[in-house]
């Protein structure tokens, strides 16, 4: 990425190069192309920014034990928007403090492109955190706050300067500078926190939910901002929330976690549409879950008897061999309803309606028993069907919809 | 019907009453002594007239001169010393992972609270004694510095300790985060926010030194006499009110520093 981020870097709002030089943080960390004494090294495609390897940690000794991190394995890239999402207490936040050295792994190492950084005390890695709690200095002003990175580095004070104002500038702050931390409102310090991290330009910025303080609609904006961001300076970003939403939206990859475990890393369209274990399908987005007995397999495909005695065809993950009887996945949107039940795969009674505006859930009573099953319609002016509550109906999926997936 | 709300303690029978008795005792006898303070007779017991001539007299006195001039030294040496090393302390119990013993220490630090004075007094001259006695050593002012600083630092300690143990730990992550070593973290962010902590801390070790009069009695040596010591010689002798007006001096010395922790110590809550 180097000749890349320098040309973007052109930009004029944004930092011109490095903050950081193996000189002033005393690592032992390779050059990055561009890097302050000149010297461009040419860097490989899709090199790791960060690779994460066999890391265990745990809290506790004794009966008290506690694995937050049970041997997790993951490799984020240069320049990639990487999401850790997961619910609470499933590690996400002990994953950043090692990556950042507040804390040490149980096992296992973190390496920093290419380079062990367990040596490294937190003030000598070049990345720079954006705080769960955003933990701005109370007795400084945002502007104190956003140079005080560059200042530590030593940096010259006209840079630090100039730095700031563009950071300033960048996070639309420029008219509260000389405010104190603690007179600005929750989205403002979340933007000081932002900026205060972005200003000596990490190689890798981690932010520990970061929105999830504010409202609906500043978060919206500042996920687009993060998104732009992130585009410009090239800085490798590895966000946590357990906002699945955002994480679908803002991630060029995403990795699911649970009870210290990551279960599955992809894209967004991976982990939607090929989720690796029912707790991801169930954790992403709404779920429909069937049983079901499996039939017969063949190249990945397994055919599946519900008990009407209607069969379908699901795939399911690699290294997983489906026998017996088995859940099925199906997203309410990859399913329809016909208002002949016979013509359906499976077959019920609506038991609800709810209108959401852009669409409407359909609840339906399945004959065989078990939870509701929802189907999802995108409203459009001219919705062919009108159903009512009461009425009979089957259900058909359409290709592809049904997975069959490890519990 | 009335709501079970926190009651009011106003309403309580016999509230009032004990309220202003206890006010009375607390506060009558001191009002007393600082009123015969202007006093224009010679006794403290018998009420002639309003004069300001004992306060002026307290101030030309030489004796009451050396006494504040002691008092003063022995106070702010032994509050910076103790300051310091209560802040060291209260960083060395709370900013490090926890080390076998550090319940031991922190009893020892906050000793001097628990142990009787008078022990303490004893105790302290004995030790003085000896070491005068096997070293031929003796610091003249400098042991009553060394008494003083030693029973002041457990006062400091307290608001120091209160002080950070508040502090989100999360700022000092920020702050190595952010690339600042150890020393800069603490130079700019830990203690720049410790700082009322210190103040509350210093000014409290400050009263302590300032009055103390068990262990000074017993340690000081002669012409080390402190202003409660010397009000304790000249009550022994025929009193005017000129030590009334020296008491209430010393009075609203110690009010005065006491406001000044309360309010330090307000302004950090908020
Ligand atoms: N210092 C600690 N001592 C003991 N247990 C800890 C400590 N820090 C974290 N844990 C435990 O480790 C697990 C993971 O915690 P972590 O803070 O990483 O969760 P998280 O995914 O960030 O959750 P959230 O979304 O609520 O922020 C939790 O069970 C937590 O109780
Ligand atoms: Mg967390």
């Amino acid at each position: 990425m180097g000749i890349a981020f320098e040309n973007q870097v052109a930009a004029p709002q944004l930092p011109s190069r490095p903050a950081y030089g193996d000189n002033q943080t005393g690592t032992h960390l390779p050059e990055r192309a561009g890097s302050l004494n000149g010297v461009i090294v040419p860097e490989q495609p899709g090199k790791n920014a960060i690779e994460v390897r066999g890391v265990r940690k745990v809290f506790g000794t004794g009966e008290n034990q506690v694995a937050a991190l049970d041997t997790v394995s993951v490799s984020i890239r240069e320049n990639e928007f990487f999401t850790l999402l997961g619910p609470s207490g499933c590690g996400k936040t002990t994953l950043l403090r090692l990556i950042a050295g507040f804390d040490f792994p149980t096992a296992g190492e973190i390496l920093l492109h290419g380079q062990d950084i367990a040596p490294l005390p937190p003030f000598k890695r070049p990345v720079n955190t954006v705080f769960q709690s955003y933990a701005l200095f109370p007795h400084m002003t945002v502007a104190q706050n956003i140079g005080f990175g560059l200042e530590m580095l030593g940096k010259p004070k006209a840079e630090i300067e100039a730095r700031v104002a563009q950071m300033l500038k960048l996070v639309k702050m420029e008219a509260l500078k000389a405010r104190r931390t603690s007179q600005i409102s929750g989205g403002q310090q979340q933007r000081v926190a932002l900026a205060r991290a972005l200003a000596p330009q990490p190689k890798v910025l981690l932010l520990d939910e970061p929105l999830s303080a504010l409202d609906y609609k500043l978060r919206k904006e500042m996920q687009i901002e993060l998104k732009r961001l992130q585009h410009e300076t090239g800085i490798t970003f590895i966000f946590v929330t357990h906002d699945q939403e955002e994480a679908l939206t803002m991630s060029d990859r995403i990795a699911v976690m649970s009870a210290g475990k990551i279960l599955q890393v992809g894209t967004p369209r991976d982990i939607y549409d090929r989720p690796a274990e029912r707790f991801v399908a169930d954790f992403i987005g709404e779920t429909n879950f069937l049983p079901g007995t499996v039939v017969s397999k063949h190249a990945g495909v397994a055919t599946v008897k519900f008990a009407s005695n209607a069969t379908i065809a699901a795939g399911y993950p690699e290294g997983f061999d489906p026998t017996g009887e088995v859940t099925l996945v199906v997203r309410p949107e990859h399913a329809d309803l016909v208002p002949d039940p016979v013509k359906g795969t499976i077959a019920g009674t609506l038991a609800n309606i709810v209108y959401f505006g852009t669409d409407t859930h359909y609840h339906v009573k399945l004959d065989g028993g078990g939870e509701n099953f929802i189907v999802r319609h995108q409203n459009s002016r001219s919705s062919p069907v009108t159903y009512a509550t009461g009425a009979k109906v089957g259900i058909q999926f359409e290709e592809d919809a049904a997975r069959v997936l490890k519990d | 019907m009335a709501e079970p709300r926190a009651m009011d303690i106003k309403d309580q029978p016999g509230f009032r009453s004990i309220a202003v008795i206890c006010l009375l005792v607390l506060y009558v006898p001191v009002l007393i002594l600082m009123i015969f303070s202007l006093n224009s007779g010679s006794l403290v017991t018998h009420w002639e007239g309003v004069t300001l001539g004992w306060y002026g007299s307290a101030f030309r006195n030489e004796e009451f001169h050396a006494a504040a001039k002691n008092t003063l030294i022995i106070s702010v040496t032994a509050t910076i010393v103790s300051t310091i090393c209560a802040t060291l302390a209260a960083i060395g119990m709370t900013r490090v992972k926890p080390w076998r013993g550090i319940a031991a220490a922190f009893m020892v630090i906050n000793l001097p609270l628990m142990v009787p004075e008078i022990i303490t007094a004893v105790a302290t001259l004995s030790f003085f004694a000896l070491i005068a006695g096997t070293l031929g050593l003796n610091f003249g002012i400098g042991n009553l510095i060394l008494a003083h600083t030693v029973f002041c630092i457990p006062f400091a300690y307290m608001p120091i300790r209160a002080r950070l143990e508040d502090m989100d730990l999360t700022l000092e992550y920020a702050a190595a985060d952010l690339y600042a070593t150890p020393w800069n973290a603490f130079r700019r962010i830990t203690l720049p926010l410790l700082v009322p902590g210190i103040m509350s801390g210093a000014a409290l070790a400050f009263i302590v030194s300032f009055d103390d009069f068990t262990i000074t009695q017993l340690v000081a040596g002669p012409g080390q006499t402190t202003l409660p010591l010397y009000i304790w010689n000249q009550i022994r002798r025929p009193m005017t009110p000129e030590i009334n007006a020296i008491s209430t001096i010393l009075l609203m010395v110690s009010i005065l520093f006491v406001s000044v922790s309360f309010l330090i110590a307000r302004r950090r809550a908020k």
